[in-house]
């Protein structure tokens, strides 16, 4: 709640130096192709308001399975607050409202019958900051699989653990210490746990709202790897301020404007050919 | 607001009218306010030195003052005797009935006892002087002892028996012997058999049960606080298992589920208006609601614990309420975003994390509610009783009523008695903050 607040108090600072809404020609006209196939969600015209501000536009995108989408564009821009209608995070703001539609595989995520306690099962998220649980680092894993039953048994429960943090890369470094707290972690590690934590659970999509910024260039090296290898089994959107990041890790590149969806496309194209301006001002640096 | 300050800095600005300070000036500047802004930051800490200084002092002088009264309490005056449990006194028909062994007169056997020590004494005003050195209690140590174990009866035994409230304060030095004989509670006659007991080693100071096993009495040397004791336990522990639930549920509702609208406003205002009503006005609404109206009994722990929790409420959902919000928002977005449920994310992640703030609010709100009389006297918890309280509903008084009661009564004995009560009731709030304390660094686990 807090950073998606303190990213729109920072808002006017990008329009300012660049009057770009007016270099908008079509409102809703996304550049490239927002198409996919093997699509696993599928957003139709989504907009969002807090209260009285219009933070998403008319945003309509599909993410594909076994890929990862990154979401670019300056401070302000609504890419996390587009993340989190993903996982119907912003539920948990009082004021937001969000309009327009969102399937994964089919099933509008804002129907009844879609239980939001069992779409965050499928849909997990990594937060910007790392956020273990105030437990143990075997009780940050286990904790999603015990909520929703998925362990039989402590053998499972232990297995589920042991292939999480394996898969996160982090086993080797904690299986000699795994009922020390989580927090007791370095920031790396702690991110590395976290996402550890959301894989436990077996979901199909990750989340992932700059999931590096608070890390040093190893530590992101490291989750940039794990990135590659999550791939194969989820779609992974990931926001990132990081362009570098964005052309090193994703297979397709988002790139929001005031809320906006500017253009989308496949990342070698999209940094090598960008086909609006504003992309183009944005990721050769003119602003942003 | 770098930018602005770079251009009214930088010799490049070209703004001629001017004059720029150099950092030579500055720097004499910045010199010359030092003194004056580490002198401001040593008064500041003389006076916090000084007002911390005059607390410990008043402290000191409040508890040595406490002590040195109430020590007295915790001992007691008592005469030996050589007792002859006289089978024609006690039992006459040697049936060894249980009727006949409560109603014989001990008293009688007491006297005869206390006469043998004294065989010069002869005539029935002398022999009344002289039974009043012993306690008016003093009979029932021998009754109870004797229908415990009636084949006492024509045996002999040497007992300690409680002397008089006079004679206490005479052995305890808390009354000028050489004042003239109508002004003192003893005579120069029961002075005399006084002085020849304490030279026999028959009148002695001895640790005080009574103190710590009675109920309240008319007469100083049978006092005890138990009775209050008991009353304070029966209602702190009865308040703690209303408050702290409904406290912490109302606290978390209006947190974590309750929408922000003008309901939860007001209720909001009204719970932090509730915090600052006078405690004398819940009593009255304890009258009003719980006697009057549901017709609970008065005088009783029930009602009193009653009256505390609304006392306390107020207190312990304003901080169970802060210790709720000052649970890091990424917590909740982490367990949520897991595909917790809102009751799973505040019971598995915010209430542990919250817990030890509550708890802090509960010991303050129980150490309140400890020391609460105003309410108390409302309900009827002001009355003399003699009994110790045995469950909720007993008719009880409490520690601070207790003293409030010693500290009015004309016997010069309960001056002592008084002091006492407070070491107690002290000594009360110390254990129960203690436990609490104890109880919320277990839980007070920093990851």
């Amino acid at each position: 709640m807090a950073s998606v607040q303190t990213e729109r108090t920072s808002t006017p600072r990008a329009g300012a130096r660049q009057p770009a809404v007016s270099l908008v020609t079509e409102r809703g006209k996304t550049v490239g192709t927002t198409a996919v196939e093997n699509a696993i969600f599928k957003c139709q015209d989504v907009n969002v308001h807090y209260g009285d501000k219009h933070a998403i536009k008319d945003v309509t995108i599909e993410i594909a399975r076994n890929q990862v989408l990154a979401m670019i564009g300056p401070s302000g821009c609504g890419k996390s607050t587009f993340l989190r209608c993903l996982n119907r995070m912003n539920d948990t703001i009082p004021t937001a409202r969000v309009t327009g539609t969102i399937t994964l595989d089919g099933q509008d995520i804002h129907d009844k019958r879609q239980d939001v306690v069992q779409l965050r099962a499928r849909v997990g998220m990594v937060f910007q900051k790392p956020n273990p649980f105030p437990k143990s680092i075997y009780e940050n894993v286990a904790y999603g699989p015990r909520i929703h039953g998925l362990a039989g048994d402590r053998v499972e429960l232990d297995e589920i653990v042991h292939t999480s943090l394996q898969r996160a890369g982090l086993w080797d470094e904690v299986k000699d210490r795994l009922g020390q707290p989580g927090t007791s972690l370095s920031g790396g590690q702690q991110q590395r746990l976290c996402i550890a934590r959301t894989i436990a659970v077996n979901p199909e999509v990750i989340l992932m709202d700059e999931p590096c910024s608070a890390l040093d260039p190893i530590a992101t090296a490291r989750i940039e790897d794990l990135m590659e290898e999550l791939r194969q089994s989820y779609a992974i959107c990931i926001v990132t301020h990081s362009m570098q990041q964005a052309a090193r890790v994703s297979q397709r590149t988002a790139y929001f404007h005031l809320g906006d969806l500017i253009e989308v496309g496949e990342t070698d194209r999209i940094f090598t050919n960008p086909r609006h301006k504003l992309t183009e001002d944005y990721i050769t640096g003119r602003f942003g | 607001m770098n930018s602005t300050s770079e251009v009214t800095h930088s010799p490049a600005s070209g703004n001629a009218g001017v004059r720029l300070v150099t950092p030579q000036e500055t720097q004499a500047i910045v010199a010359k306010s030092l003194r004056r802004r580490y002198w401001a930051e040593r008064r500041f800490r003389a006076y916090g030195a000084a007002a911390v200084l005059l607390g410990v002092l008043f402290v000191l002088f409040l508890f040595t003052t406490i002590f040195s009264n109430g020590v007295g309490a915790f001992q007691q005056a008592q005469i030996q005797l050589d007792v002859f449990y006289d089978p024609e006194l006690i039992d006459p028909a040697g049936t060894r009935a249980a009727d006949d062994l409560a109603v014989a007169d001990y008293g009688a056997i007491l006297r005869a006892s206390l006469q043998k020590e004294f065989p010069e004494v002869a005539g029935r005003r002398d022999k009344r002087e002289l039974a009043r050195l012993l306690s008016s209690s003093a009979p029932f140590v021998l009754q109870e002892r004797v229908q415990a174990n009636p084949a006492l009866i024509g045996t002999r035994d040497t007992l300690w028996v409680i002397a008089s409230d006079a004679v206490d304060l005479m052995k305890k030095e808390k009354i000028d012997r050489s004042l003239p004989a109508e002004q003192r509670p003893l005579s120069d006659q029961q002075l005399a058999w006084f002085d020849a007991l304490t030279e026999r080693g028959d009148l002695e100071l001895k640790f005080n049960r009574t103190f710590f096993t009675t109920g309240d009495s008319r007469d100083p040397e049978n006092a005890g606080v138990w009775g209050a004791v008991m009353g304070s336990v029966f209602m702190l522990l009865l308040t703690l298992l209303l408050s702290f639930p409904i406290g912490v549920a109302t606290a978390i509702y209006l947190e974590e589920f309750a929408p922000r609208n003008r309901w939860t406003d007001l209720v909001e205002v009204n719970i932090n208006n509730l915090a600052a009503v006078p405690s004398i006005v819940f009593g009255l609404l304890g009258l009003a609601v719980f006697i009057n109206f549901f017709g609970l009994p008065r005088s009783a722990p029930l009602v009193g614990a009653l009256v505390l929790t609304l006392l306390t409420l107020p207190t312990i959902i304003i901080a169970s309420r802060a210790a709720i919000k000052s649970v890091p928002p990424s917590i909740r977005e982490a367990a949520l975003g897991m595909g917790a449920s809102k009751i799973q994310t505040v019971a598995h992640h915010v209430l542990p994390l919250a817990l030890p703030g509550m708890l802090t609010g509960t010991i303050i709100g129980m150490a309140r509610a400890l020391g609460e009389s105003a309410p108390l006297l409302m309900i009827g918890m002001v009355a003399f009783i003699v009994d110790v309280p045995q469950g909720f509903t007993d008719p009880s008084t409490v520690l601070p009523v207790q003293i409030y009661l010693w500290s009015d009564s004309p016997e010069r004995g309960f001056v002592e008695k008084t002091s006492g009560a407070i070491i107690v009731l002290l000594a009360f709030l110390v254990v129960m903050n203690a436990a609490a304390v104890i109880l919320r660094n277990k839980f007070e686990k920093r990851w």
